[in-house]
Parts: structure tokens; C-alpha cells; sequence
């Protein structure tokens, strides 16, 4: 086994014209947190789907441990250790928030698929405090009845959160998981992610927000323009000048 | 009876002793409707099993199928099948009707389950009119054609034979061990079956697979990056919809032993996505009321021809009694169908819920002006957020 979790070799996106990703290499070592940023239409997001399985690359491969992943459908992945927060939340609005975080800890224990009925109605009680605790953990467990619909954005990544952690997943990847949040919403996101580093999990997220950044992340890789530009610890990252002229722009951090 | 709060099994089991003492007691409470006998009473038990099985379906998963009718037929057939081979015992039949129609489903859904949405749909719409067409050509020797699968004396009933029973003169009728099919007995069979079909849908509805089904429902996509591979979860509840089909089919064969193809066409695939949007998509018992109130309604509705019209018109005077009699006359008799498209669309325009939605609000109307005192804005919206919630 290799040290790393998550190994990206050479990877390139086209979309038609577009050169989305090219010869993208990106190592995440176990039990870390990795940072990508950059500016918008860098191709973050393309990174995350070549990873999940959403896309399929033009070329290249991604690892995860010594299994590749690339090939393999979203479920297989998932069923391999990688969960995802989305940009845009994506949860199931019209079951409540405890059914939505039912759903996927269901995956974990069961599988791809299970037929046996029975065994699973067994296994509910168990699941539904798992799920209880779970809320409790994000700070929405006097919201659980409520239609994850009907929600706040805020409440609605944190309630995506709270699936993905259910599944205890090797590899997390977050895709900007405090953009479009207050301040407040935001340091809880924060504390969370915090508390959720020490229990040694591997994470890969995408921020905006430098705050947030630099105090998570152990490395940051810098996309722009579908490359990686730099790669390093926070204050490699923060010092380097192409960084601060491909996305910083000048504005100091 | 929520749907998204967790139930006590207790309190679904007190649902349950309710609903088998408001079905059993049809006999008594239809009478001043003019619909407690059996004829009519069954068709409400078999459309009522065909309507749930469809919820599990459409209710759950969001996937509107086109061709239910196809394993309604499939189901009558083989019922009748069974009766002339096998045996005029009900079981037998059902059990065959029940499970060829699930391997039907089985075909039919691999194939479509590949597609969703509007393709889905044509997709089962397409096999079901397959299935209608063979039905009525390549395959008549199975099906015996337009004339429809009948009973004959000369059937074979090899069971039957084989424990003694032998008919006399006349056709015989088929029975569970020799309780009538027809009739009040007939009716007690059907409504236990629906009662045992009911029950295993309910459980269906509250268990963790079920669950998995509405998350299908609710959001796709994140099925996939949660872990579960949609189709085959997909594929279960199509061929459990089938069955449920399927059994139905087989039940018509009882309290009328002959299948004909056009139980296969596709106005009997809409009529049961017409039940189930009526009485309201995804709820427990809304396609049950859905059943009862369209088999109610057809019932009464096309017994009317031009002369009753004409009498019940007989009050206005004569020029005008014809024209009123004929305009009203489109809407009834054969022309039933015409008044249902009319109601349907109301109830899609103004209660998209169907009538489970409108119960609701009524009951909501009714409790709020129980406690009509004044409330801030933000507790009123938490409040209907949750009723919402709570919905039957
Ligand atoms: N599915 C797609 N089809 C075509 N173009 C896409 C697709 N997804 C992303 N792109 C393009 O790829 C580029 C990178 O997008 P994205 O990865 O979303 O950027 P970001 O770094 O802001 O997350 C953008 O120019 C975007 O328009
Ligand atoms: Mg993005």
C-alpha cells in the first residue's frame, strides 16, 4: 500500500474545445487535509468528478489506495470510501433531515444493493440513532422532522455533511462547503471540519474562503486554468508570486 | 401515517384493525349509496390491490408506468389458464396469475429501467400495446383472440379430477375449496386478499427499502454518490407493482372467468394512473379511495342511457328536455369517460395531491379555527412545514 490515499496521474478533461483539466498529479497523504483553490472556472469541480466518477477523464487514472477508481460508476466508488459534499447542495428534499441521513449510512452497512428486507428492518433502530447522532453532531437534531427541503442553504450543507461523516468515509471531498454562508454558519462549518481532522480523516476541499484554508488545510494545490500551478504548505502557498498573481490577484492574505 | 416520521408498529397495527373492520362492514355502509353488493364491491377490492401495488411504483419512485395493464392481462389469463388446466380452485390461480406476472415484469422492467422519466414511460407504454397486439394475433392460441379465454366444459381440471370433484351439467365456478367466487363469499376473498396485500405495502412503505425507493424518488443522483445502485432497488419495486398486478388480474378471472385482451389496453394502464393521482400519488390509502370513488362513479355514471335521461328530464318541457337530455347524455353512459377527464383535470389543476390533499387541508382548516388565535408569521410557516412533513 501505498502512503498516499489518493494518487491523480496525468489526468486531462476536454469538454469538446475546452482543455478543463491537463496533466493534472495530485497526491493526498492518509489522515490529512488537502486544499484545492483557485479562481472560478479553474476546473475544481471537474478535479472532484473525475475523482466521484461523475466524468470519466480523457486520459490519465486515479487511485484511491491500491484500487483505481477510474472506470468505475459513482455507487462503486462511494462504496470504496469516497464521499462528496456538492457546490450546489445535494441532498433528498423531500424525505426529512433524519431519513436523509438514514439513507446513506443504509449504504454503508448494506451495500450496493440487499434484498434482505427483513434484516435491514432490523437494523433501523440502530441506524436511526446513529442518524439522531449525527444531527446532534451538526447542530440539527431539533430540525430532524423537518423536510430537508425546506431548509436554509446553510442548513442544507450541513445536513450533506452530516450524511457523508455517517459513512466514515477513507477520502472526503468537500466542494466549497461554506460558500454562500454567514460568518456564524461558517465558523460552525469550520469547528466541525476541525473536530472531524482529528478523528484522522482524509479530506480534500475546495475554499474560497482563505480563512477557512489556512486553517484546515496541511497542503494546497493551486489550479488555474485547468493546471496546477503550485503545490505546498500554507505558507510555501502563501508566499509564492505566481500564486498571488494567477488568483490572489495582489490582494494580500 | 406519516411519511416521514418514524411510526410506532403499534400505532400501524391500530391502521390496520381499522381499515379491516371499514372494509369488512362494506356490506352495511355502501347500502345507502346503492353500491354494497358484491359485483361492484369486489371490482372496489381488485382495483383497490391493482392501485397499491401501482403507489409502490409511482408513489415511491417516481417512475410512471405506462403498461400496468399488460400484467393485469398477463394475470387474468393465466388465472384462467389455471382454472381449465389445474383446477376451479382460487389459489392455485392466483399464485400463477401472481407470479407470471412478476416474471413479466421482470422482462418488461429490465428493459425500460433504463431509461427514466418520459422515456421510461413510453417504454412500458410500447410493451404493454405489444402485449395487447400479440394478445389479439400470434398469440391466440393462448389467448384464444377476440373472442377472449374462456371456461369449457370439456377443461381437462386435472386437480380437480384427481380429488373427485366433477362437474355437473353446467360451468363450473371457481371457489377457495368450494367457497363461492362470486357473491358475498366472493367478495370476503377478495377483501381479504386486499386486507394481506395491504398489509405487506404498508410495511413496504415503512421499511428501510421503502425508504431507499422515496430517496430514488426525491434525488437520483445522490443515490448514486450515496453508495446504492438505483436499479436493481428500482427493478424490485417494478416487479412487486407487477405482482400486485398481477394478482388483481387473476381476481377478475375469479368473479368472471374469462380474459379478453382489451384488459390490456392502454386506457386500463391510465385508468390506474388516473386512481392513484386522484386519491393521492405516494400517500398509504389514497389509491384505495381512488379505486373505490372512479369504480363507484363508473358504476353509476354508465348505467345511465337516453331514457332515463329523458325522464329525469321530464320536468322541463319537451323542446327543451331532448337537447338538455343529449348534452347531458355525452357525459354519462359510454360517455363516463368524459366526465372523468373533465374531474381528473380539476383535481391535477386545483388539488395536485389528490383527494388525500384535499383531506388534509381540510382538516387543517378545520383545527386551525379551533385554536384561531393569532400566531407570528414564523411559527405559522415552521407549523406547515411540518404538517408537510406529516403528511398521510
Ligand atoms: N459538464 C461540463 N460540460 C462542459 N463544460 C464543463 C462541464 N463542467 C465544467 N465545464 C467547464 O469546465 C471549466 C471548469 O469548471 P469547474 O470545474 O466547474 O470550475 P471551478 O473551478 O469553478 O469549480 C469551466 O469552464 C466550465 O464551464
Ligand atoms: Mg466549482
Amino acid at each position: 500500500m501505498s502512503e498516499y490515499i489518493l494518487d491523480v496521474t496525468d489526468v486531462d478533461k476536454n469538454f469538446g474545445g475546452l482543455q478543463a483539466l491537463s496533466d493534472i498529479n495530485l497526491r493526498v497523504k492518509e489522515g490529512t487535509v488537502h486544499a484545492i483553490i483557485g479562481p472560478n472556472g479553474a476546473g475544481k469541480s471537474t478535479l472532484l468528478n473525475v475523482i466521484v466518477g461523475r466524468l470519466a477523464p480523457s486520459r490519465g487514472r486515479v487511485l484511491l489506495g491500491d484500487q483505481v477508481l477510474t472506470g468505475k460508476e459513482p455507487h462503486e466508488i462511494n462504496q470504496l470510501g469516497v464521499a462528496r459534499v456538492f457546490q450546489t447542495p445535494e441532498i433528498f428534499p423531500e424525505l426529512s433531515l433524519l431519513q436523509n441521513v438514514m439513507v446513506p449510512a443504509f449504504a454503508k452497512r448494506e451495500g450496493i444493493f440487499k434484498m434482505n428486507f427483513l434484516k435491514s428492518l432490523f437494523a433501523e433502530k440502530e441506524v436511526r440513532e446513529h442518524a439522531e447522532h449525527l444531527l446532534e453532531d451538526v447542530g440539527l437534531l431539533q430540525h430532524q422532522d423537518h423536510l430537508a427541503g425546506s431548509m436554509s442553504r446553510g442548513d442544507k450543507r450541513r445536513l450533506e455533511l452530516a450524511m457523508c461523516l455517517g459513512q466514515q468515509p477513507k477520502l472526503f471531498l468537500l466542494d466549497e462547503p461554506t460558500a454562500g454562508m454567514s460568518r456564524h454558519d461558517t465558523n460552525r462549518t469550520i469547528d466541525l471540519l476541525k473536530r472531524i481532522k482529528e478523528r484522522g480523516m482524509t479530506k480534500v476541499i475546495i475554499e474560497h474562503d482563505m480563512h477557512v484554508v489556512f486553517s484546515l488545510a496541511d497542503r494546497i494545490s493551486v489550479l488555474a486554468q485547468g493546471a496546477i500551478i503550485c503545490e505546498g504548505t500554507p505558507e510555501e502557498v502563501r508566499n509564492d508570486p505566481r500564486v498571488k498573481e494567477a488568483y490572489l490577484g495582489g490582494e494580500t492574505v | 401515517m406519516s411519511n416521514t416520521k418514524i411510526v410506532s408498529p403499534k400505532k400501524d397495527m391500530i391502521f390496520m384493525a381499522i381499515l379491516s373492520v371499514v372494509v369488512l362492514t362494506m356490506p352495511i355502509w355502501l347500502q345507502p349509496f346503492g353500491a354494497a353488493y358484491p359485483d361492484l364491491m369486489q371490482k372496489f377490492m381488485i382495483f383497490g390491490i391493482f392501485a397499491i401495488g401501482y403507489n409502490i411504483l409511482f408513489g415511491l419512485t417516481g417512475y410512471l408506468s405506462f403498461g400496468h395493464a399488460a400484467f393485469l392481462g398477463v394475470g387474468s389469463y393465466t388465472a384462467v389458464w389455471s382454472f381449465k388446466l389445474l383446477s376451479m380452485n382460487v389459489i392455485p390461480a392466483m399464485i400463477f396469475g401472481t407470479v407470471l406476472s412478476g416474471l413479466f415484469a421482470l422482462a418488461i422492467g429490465f428493459v425500460s429501467l433504463r431509461r427514466s422519466g418520459i422515456y421510461f414511460s413510453i417504454l412500458t407504454l410500447a410493451f404493454a400495446q405489444m402485449s395487447y397486439n400479440l394478445a389479439y394475433s400470434v398469440l391466440t392460441p393462448i389467448t384464444n383472440g377476440e373472442t377472449g379465454l374462456q371456461l369449457a366444459q370439456s377443461d381437462p381440471r386435472i386437480l380437480d379430477h384427481m380429488s373427485g370433484i366433477v362437474a355437473d351439467g353446467s360451468l363450473p365456478t371457481p371457489n377457495l375449496f368450494g367457497i363461492e367466487g362470486i357473491g358475498y363469499s366472493g367478495f370476503y376473498i377478495c377483501a381479504a386478499l386486499m386486507l394481506i396485500s395491504f398489509f405487506i405495502y404498508l410495511r413496504i412503505f415503512r421499511s428501510p427499502f421503502g425508504l431507499k425507493l422515496r430517496a430514488i424518488k426525491s434525488n437520483q443522483n445522490r443515490m448514486g454518490y450515496t453508495g446504492f445502485s438505483t436499479r436493481p432497488y428500482l427493478m424490485t419495486a417494478f416487479v412487486i407493482s407487477g405482482m400486485y398486478a398481477g394478482l388483481a388480474g387473476s381476481l377478475l378471472a375469479v368473479t368472471d372467468p374469462l380474459a379478453g385482451a382489451e384488459r390490456m389496453q392502454w386506457t386500463a394502464s391510465g385508468e390506474v394512473v388516473l386512481i392513484t393521482i386522484l386519491g393521492g400519488v405516494g400517500t398509504l390509502i389514497g389509491p384505495l379511495l381512488g379505486a373505490g370513488i372512479i369504480k363507484y362513479f363508473e358504476n353509476i355514471f354508465s348505467a345511465f342511457n337516453d331514457d332515463v335521461l329523458l325522464n329525469a328530464f321530464s320536468f322541463l318541457p319537451d323542446w327543451l328536455a331532448h337537447p338538455v337530455a343529449s348534452v347531458v347524455g355525452l357525459f354519462v353512459g359510454e360517455g363516463w369517460h368524459l366526465t372523468l377527464g373533465l374531474v381528473f383535470m380539476l383535481i391535477v389543476i386545483f388539488l395536485p395531491g389528490g383527494i388525500m390533499e384535499g383531506i388534509t387541508r381540510l382538516t387543517r382548516l378545520v383545527t386551525k379555527r379551533d385554536k384561531a388565535e393569532p400566531k407570528s408569521e414564523a411559527h405559522e410557516t415552521k407549523e406547515k412545514e411540518q404538517t408537510s412533513a406529516g403528511e398521510v
